[in-house]
């Protein structure tokens, strides 16, 4: 461990003292290089030193690696294997290591015949909608409650997040009523409409409140000095609070599309028309009336495009899932 | 509600005075009989203010606010989509109370929240402690962990049904056979089938703890460790004494994250099992689901808001204790 004690730096003029400073704290952050993220956790490197504490390390290392692969990425490679193998094979030995034929065909099969290339547009449609109304609403709202803050922008604060107290499923059945008989538009019937999706997806206070709060951390100096300028409040609003914006902008996107495409209970009530669900709510209803070996290739198909965003944008996922947790949110 | 008046900061520099308006009502000018008033509020900005709030306060209203309410009401109302409602106090309560599947609901959902605490609460911390202290592939690890958060639940469930086959040659049977285990029924007996649905539950949700975790490990000042080695701490002295007293804010919370979210789980008993065997796996919102959706004789739209309500009730408390702890969390 360097001393704890500030370095003193008497009779230096003020540049010479900050690159000095600067100096210091970045040979501290060298010498801390082997910790990995310049924290040092439990473990202390004089512990590391031991014996006993590196064969156990190295056996914390090797459980660590063989326990998350398995449960990582074993079920997704099992998956991939058997969408390829012949449905006998997959069901006398899951877990050949090579099956005794391949069969290639399973996948035009599912994509084809089951119409898997249909469900898979109707969750993208349904995906790209509700990040649109999402992000829509949330930025909207929040630069009103945040940047132009009515007098009346108190209450609204308070409705919005009364609506986090509710759980979902108070609002399920009468939520469903207002699809089957909306308000306004006389006979009308949202059902079988992605709007139904849409929209009360877009009815997010999480999101709303993420956006406000990044929003009211933004330095007020810009707005005033655009507003002298002469820009009204939608010009302040789609070049200069949005543009400003695209961190917490890509997190309510992550936050939505991974929402639409995970749901199922919802869309299964109010899409009933199977032309127009998505893979979720299809996959459960193909499953009686096709073969193992086509609905593992279909399974397969349907994991591979969120687990490709994943890999490409690690980071961003892997930022939001800290911040699902509501930590700071 | 502190955060709401949080933000009655001074209204900068803008002079020009708004009207005031009713609670929730934002159009004041109706209210106003004087024209010169109304159009001082569009210069001010009023009008487009609210074109900014328009599509939040119609999604609201027609999403959330009023669905909340109807649902108090709906509760109270005998209701089908035919004849108009009418009132009948609180027969549909009496009918939910009354149910005898409700009482092994209300066991099913604790059952499963017992178990989903045992495995799948301490798995999460156990791999994040042991994550933070590898110093190599850091990165790799974590995307290892993550990627069953990836995979679509509805997909996750039908491939470990697969996984669940019951005959000596399914996934799981196969594995228990090396090791000499007999095989299992998994979900096909009322004993092993909730602690199935468990596991698969546990397996596609830990990923999401964990990082949560691991950041939450980066926060803890590394001081504490060195002063805990000054008294010549072990690890194990620092895990237990330094590293668990300093993550027991985002531990609790985490707690009742996962108790708000156990409470209401649907997917795993309606695809794997539809709430079988012998009703084994019947939790509260299949229940409720059955009553709405699934009723041979039409929706039993009355009994199952009558039902969401009372969850509602339980879950919002949570909720506002959750909500009270992260405000803390955030602002300290």
């Amino acid at each position: 461990m360097t001393t704890t004690q500030p370095p003193v730096f008497e009779g230096v003029d003020a540049p010479h003292a900050a690159s000095g400073l600067r100096g210091v704290i970045g040979r501290r952050r060298a010498a801390r290089r082997p910790d990995e993220t310049g924290d040092r956790g439990i473990v202390s490197d004089h512990d590391r030193k031991n014996r006993g504490v590196k064969v156990g390390m190295g056996g914390v290392h090797f459980v660590l690696f063989v326990g998350l692969v398995i449960a990582g990425l074993g079920p997704l490679l099992w998956l991939a294997k058997s969408a390829v193998t012949p449905t006998q094979d997959t069901l006398r030995q899951p877990l050949a290591l090579w099956p005794n034929g391949i069969d290639w065909a399973n996948l035009p099969q599912a994509w084809n015949d089951v119409h898997i290339d249909q469900f898979f547009w109707n969750t993208i449609v349904i995906a790209a909608g509700s990040w649109f109304f999402q992000l829509l609403v949330a930025t909207t709202a929040g630069y009103a409650l945040s940047v132009l803050r009515p007098r009346y922008a108190p209450i609204l604060n308070g409705a919005i997040l009364a609506t986090l107290f509710i759980p979902a499923v108070v609002l399920l059945v009468p939520l469903y009523l207002t699809i089957v008989n909306p308000p306004l538009l006389g006979d009308v019937s949202l059902l079988n409409n992605y709007l139904a999706v849409w929209l009360p997806a877009a009815a997010n206070a999480f999101n709303i409140l993420l956006v406000k709060r990044f929003f009211d951390a933004l330095p007020r100096e810009v707005f005033e000095a655009a507003k002298t300028d002469g820009a009204g409040p939608f010009r302040l609003f789609w070049s200069i609070v949005l543009p400003m914006s695209k961190p917490i902008l890509g997190v309510v996107s992550v936050f939505a599309i991974i929402a639409a495409w995970k749901d199922f209970l919802w869309p299964m009530l109010v899409l009933p028309d199977p032309a127009v669900q998505p893979l979720s709510v299809r996959l459960p209803a193909v499953q009686q009336s096709i073969e193992l070996d086509v609905f593992l290739a279909a399974l397969a198909i349907s994991t591979l495009i969120p687990v490709v965003l994943f890999l490409v944008f690690q980071g961003v996922f892997l930022r939001s899932a800290g911040l699902g947790g509501a930590v700071k949110g | 509600m502190t955060l709401s008046t949080k933000h009655q900061a001074p209204t900068e520099g803008d002079p020009v005075p708004r009207p005031a308006s009713g609670p929730m009502v934002p159009a004041p000018p109706a209210r106003r009989p004087r024209t010169r008033n109304l159009r001082t509020w569009v210069r001010g900005g009023g009008l487009s203010t609210l074109v900014f709030l328009a599509p939040m306060l119609i999604v609201f209203t027609v999403f959330s606010w009023s669905p909340i309410v109807q649902s108090v009401i709906m509760s109270l109302q005998e209701t089908n989509l035919l004849d108009a409602p009418t009132w009948v106090g609180l027969d549909n309560f009496v009918h939910v109370l009354n149910d005898p599947l409700l009482g092994t609901a209300i066991l099913n959902t604790l059952y499963f929240a017992l178990l989903a605490l045992l495995f799948g609460f301490p798995l999460p911390i156990v791999v994040a402690v042991l994550m933070s202290e590898v110093r190599r592939a850091k990165g790799f690890y974590s995307a290892l962990a993550y990627l069953p958060v990836v995979v679509p639940p509805v997909v996750a469930v039908l491939l470990w049904k697969v996984f669940y086959d019951a005959s000596p040659t399914g996934l799981f049977n196969t594995i228990l056979g090396w090791v000499g285990i007999p095989p299992q029924p998994w979900l096909q007996s009322s004993a092993t089938a909730m602690p199935s649905l468990v596991l698969e539950a546990t397996w596609a949700a830990a990923g999401g703890s964990i990082i949560i975790y691991l950041a939450a490990l980066l926060s803890v000042p590394p001081e504490l460790y060195d002063a805990a080695e000054v008294d010549g701490a072990s690890i194990w002295n620092k895990i237990w004494h330094v590293t668990l007293p300093q993550l027991r804010g985002i531990l609790f919370i985490m707690l009742i994250l996962q108790v708000i979210a156990t409470a209401q789980v649907f997917l795993e008993p309606f695809l794997f099992t539809g709430g079988g065997p012998n009703n084994a796996t019947v939790t509260i919102l299949l229940l409720i689901y059955r009553y709405a959706f699934q009723n041979s004789l039409g929706g039993d739209y009355g009994e199952a808001t009558a039902l969401s309500v009372m969850l509602a009730i339980v879950l919002a408390l949570l909720s506002w204790l959750y909500f009270k702890l992260t405000e803390r969390w955030s602002t300290s």
